[in-house]
């Protein structure tokens, strides 16, 4: 049936930029009709001002009703592009097309007596460059499931990690993009936590697995890559640790690892704390924050505690001082920045040192709906709260994503209860951090790219 | 005896459906589809325009033998069910052998229903529900001179339309009041003949054929009130019957239809049907309605797949809404829902002689939607029927929705269903 079996480019409408403006309606008219009439779009701006603008376009089902009722099996959906073809000498106009689809999909053009319908311009549609806004954009990512629903999942089919959580996506995509040539560390935390390291004598990973301490992570896997180099076999040596195992108690190993160029790929997962024993706080725990050892309340002395009153240490910033082969910061809100990193690493890592520092959303310890991990996360990027950035010897520090017009660091904040005490005194030094770490970062770029 | 997990009787609309839906929940469980027809599926709406040519009579197929081998569909064609024999779960066909079936869906169709008019049987007249129909009509329209239709529903209005082009003298009986009664009302009907008779047809409402005759030419026919007619080609197109003689003997309910419950399920185990020959609940009446129409066809044969696949996502038969499309010399007549005004509702027109644009929309007493005519005046079949399904609210926007149906429809959709 070719049905379900992969993911396709789309047009994507994001109604909280759309002006009503219609540039998008006469570009597609343009194109499709050689005429500037509005009408005869296929892209259709309905709404005002003051109830907000909302599209309709066919929406290239991948169940399409309109293909169902069709008498004259003049619509297909082409399980190749995604898009539902109408097919001109089929056609026999008897619009049950239109009664079909639900969404306006597919209507009369009066200008030529035939139903039309969207039909992405073949991939380059030419709605989305014509909009001011950036209301409009082709999302490609479909590429990434398309290729990655081939590898091997290497990660237990079940685990115990909690509802929701974004290291187990994490996981998975990282062990599926490096493969089964892989020796993999995972020191204390949630990575072993939710099952890496198994039960009852089996590991959680189809590939070697090892459950290093805390403090000699990085010195471990050192070693054992260089016993496999010392055999004559080629393996990726990667750990995944925690952010508290990684820049409080294993930072020695780490830092040594790394001043000494092992060819290792070392990924951090992010959750700005202990999430694996409590919701500790660590060094990554940024300013404000409620954990289990930074608390709300009364407080002593008449301080009261209000989350954490130290900001949060920018470890990757400190691994670009190592001189690293590379290092990057990633999000898996961005996958396909995710995906591009992943792979540089991987072949930085077999030269020297790679780091690879994740944020990951907690939605136990951070304390937000188990649906909205990749909306804290992106929410993160586009406040400029995290940043986007990867860095080589050769090219120098360069941001990724870089945010130009970042939403107010509340947009964040607001996205989760960890954060739900917090003064405007504590949210305006949370913001001037923002535009501070903006302006150093941006500095390093700066100065490494000149 | 050949024996089958699922066995699918029909290969249009519902039955295509069916097979969809159950390979969606069970990629593997054997499936046998059984088809009377000789050729590979396709629509009966179609065939008005495989009659006129614009369809080519093998560019009209809905699935290729490609589909059945991916989807391991064993398809069995030209070979009609003749009886069931549901105490044994086994069904007997025309060629005397049977097939033992787990579940089994009727989606069997209907077939020209033929007036019994006094000489019928000695003389020769097409029909028009299958793709041999088609081709011979098509033949034969090309040298018609003088046609005569019976019955102006949309299939003979279809084939009247295509005998005009062709430059036949057209003459069309109906016996109600108006042409495409039970379709669109009377001012959409007068919209629609005016359309035939400025292209030379002849429209006869409110006639009744009382006796056929062989003539030198072809039929004669003569009508209630003594004229007569003379035809060389003569379409019986006075409507269709649901397929279930195989029921025969058979304890499975039945009306006008194979009776169904709002999983499609006839009433007795392991048998489902669905579309032209099933009888399932209707959106506006409490009584089961025959709704002959492709939609509902799909829509049940969906619901019947996945019930008989015992797929969890199966939402019941929210009932039948009319829905139809006609497109007549250039022109279009859209409708959906019921022309029934509801008690203490308000039906509210507006006619543009000069565009031939017309508009009739149906409200029920708390404002919403329950019904919506629109001649020359587009909008979408489909958001209308989510407004009426979903009962949605129009206080706010009558007036405007009234105005800009389609605009103000698509405003609604974006806001409640995109």
């Amino acid at each position: 049936m070719g049905m379900f079996g992969g993911a396709y480019n789309t047009i994507a409408f994001d109604a909280n930029k759309c002006d009503g403006c219609g540039d998008c309606m006469t570009a597609c008219a343009t194109a499709k009709t050689g005429t500037v009439d509005q009408s005869r779009s296929r892209i259709q701006i309905v709404g005002s001002a003051d109830d907000g603008f909302e599209l309709a376009l066919c929406r290239q089902c991948a169940d399409p009703k309109c293909v169902t009722v069709c008498p004259a099996a003049a619509l297909t959906k082409n399980y190749a592009s995604g898009v539902i073809d109408w097919n001109g000498d089929k056609c026999v106009d008897c619009l049950l097309c239109t009664v079909g689809c639900a969404y306006a999909g597919i209507a009369l053009d009066a200008g030529t007596g035939h139903v039309a319908k969207c039909d992405t311009c073949d991939g380059a549609p030419a709605c989305v460059p014509a909009c001011p806004h950036d209301a409009l954009t082709y999302v490609t990512t479909s590429r990434i499931y398309n290729e990655v629903g081939d590898w091997e999942d290497l990660f237990a089919p079940g685990l115990a990690g909690c509802q929701g959580c974004n290291t187990e996506l994490l996981m998975r995509h990282t062990l599926r993009r490096v493969g089964p040539e892989t020796v993999l560390a995972t020191p204390p935390g949630c990575v072993p936590g939710m099952g890496s390291v198994g039960f009852n004598g089996t590991t959680g990973t189809k590939i070697p697995v090892f459950h290093p301490l805390l403090t000699n992570t990085a010195a471990m896997l050192a070693g054992i890559k260089r016993q496999y180099k010392r055999v004559g076999r080629e393996v990726n040596a990667l750990a995944i640790a925690g952010d508290g195992g990684a820049s409080d108690v294993g930072f020695q190993s780490l830092s040594g690892a790394a001043e000494r160029n092992e060819q290792i790929l070392f990924m951090v997962v992010d959750n700005e704390g202990y999430m694996n024993t409590g919701m500790q706080r660590s060094s990554c725990t940024p300013y404000g924050a409620w954990t289990s050892t930074t608390p709300i309340g009364k407080g002593s002395g008449g301080m009261p505690a209000q989350g954490k009153t130290q900001d949060a240490k920018n470890l990757p910033l400190i691994m670009v001082n190592h001189r690293c082969e590379y290092v990057a910061t990633a999000s898996t809100a961005y996958m396909e920045d995710l995906y591009d990193k992943l792979d540089k690493a991987i072949q930085a890592s077999k030269r020297g040192f790679a780091y690879l520092h994740v944020y990951s959303p907690c939605t136990t310890g951070w304390r937000f709906p188990t649906d909205q991990n990749m909306e804290v996360a992106r929410k993160a990027v586009e406040t400029n709260f995290v940043m986007l950035w990867e860095y080589d010897r050769t090219d120098g520090l360069r941001f990724t994503r870089p945010v130009d017009d970042p939403l107010p660091v509340t947009e964040y904040l607001r996205a989760m209860g960890r954060f739900r005490h917090l003064s405007p005194d504590q949210i305006s030094h949370i913001q001037s951090k923002v535009v501070e770490n903006l302006a150093f970062v941006k500095q390093m770029a700066h100065r490494q790219s000149a | 005896m050949e024996q089958t997990k699922y066995l699918v009787v029909g290969s249009s609309h519902a039955a295509l459906e069916a097979v969809t839906a159950i390979r969606m929940h069970d990629p593997e469980g054997s499936l046998t589809l059984l088809t009377r027809d000789p050729h590979l599926p396709y629509s009966p709406t179609v065939l008005p325009y495989v009659v006129s040519g614009r369809s080519a009579a093998d560019g009209i197929f809905l699935r290729d033998e490609k589909f059945f081998a991916d989807n391991r569909v064993q398809l069995k064609r030209g070979t009609a069910l003749k009886s069931l024999h549901t105490g044994r779960n086994a069904a007997e066909l025309a060629d005397g052998s049977e097939i033992a079936y787990e579940k089994l869906l009727l989606a069997t169709g209907a077939s020209p229903a033929i007036p019994p008019i006094p000489g019928i049987d000695t003389v020769s007249y097409h029909v028009l529900r299958t793709l041999d129909d088609a081709t011979k009509l098509n033949a034969a329209i090309k040298s018609s001179k003088q046609a005569v239709v019976l019955g102006a529903g949309l299939v003979g209005m279809h084939a009247a339309e295509n005998l005009v082009k062709v430059g036949a003298g057209v003459t069309v009986v109906e016996m109600a009041k108006q042409l495409t009664d039970g379709y669109f009302d009377t001012v959409a009907a007068g919209l629609i003949e005016k359309a035939f008779t400025d292209n030379g047809a002849t429209i006869l409402t409110g006639s009744r054929v009382v006796k056929l005759a062989p003539s030198d030419i072809g039929v004669t026919l003569t009508l209630e009130n003594g004229t007569t007619l003379e035809a060389d080609l003569l379409l019986v197109a006075t409507g269709v019957k649901p397929n279930m003689d195989f029921l025969a003997n058979e304890a499975v309910d039945h009306d006008r239809g194979i009776l169904v419950s709002d999983s499609m399920q006839t009433s007795v185990a392991n048998v489902w049907a669905a579309g032209d020959c099933a009888q399932a609940k209707g959106f506006f009446t409490d009584s089961p309605v025959m709704n002959a129409i492709l939609p509902s066809a799909t829509e049940q044969g969906r619901i019947a797949g996945m019930a008989m696949a015992g797929d969890p996502g199966l939402k019941s038969y929210a009932g039948g809404v009319p829905l139809n499309t006609y497109h007549f010399f250039g022109r279009h007549a859209i409708s959906v829902g019921s022309s029934r005004v509801p008690e203490g509702g308000e039906m509210v027109t507006r006619f543009d002689e000069a565009s031939g644009r017309y508009l009739k929309a149906i409200f029920s007493a708390d404002n919403r939607l329950t019904g919506i005519y629109g001649v020359n005046e587009f909008f979408d079949g489909g958001v209308m029927c989510q407004l009426i399904l979903r009962r949605v609210d129009l206080s706010a926007v009558r007036e405007r929705f009234l105005a800009e149906p389609m605009k103000v429809g698509r405003e609604i959709m974006s806001r409640m269903w995109r």
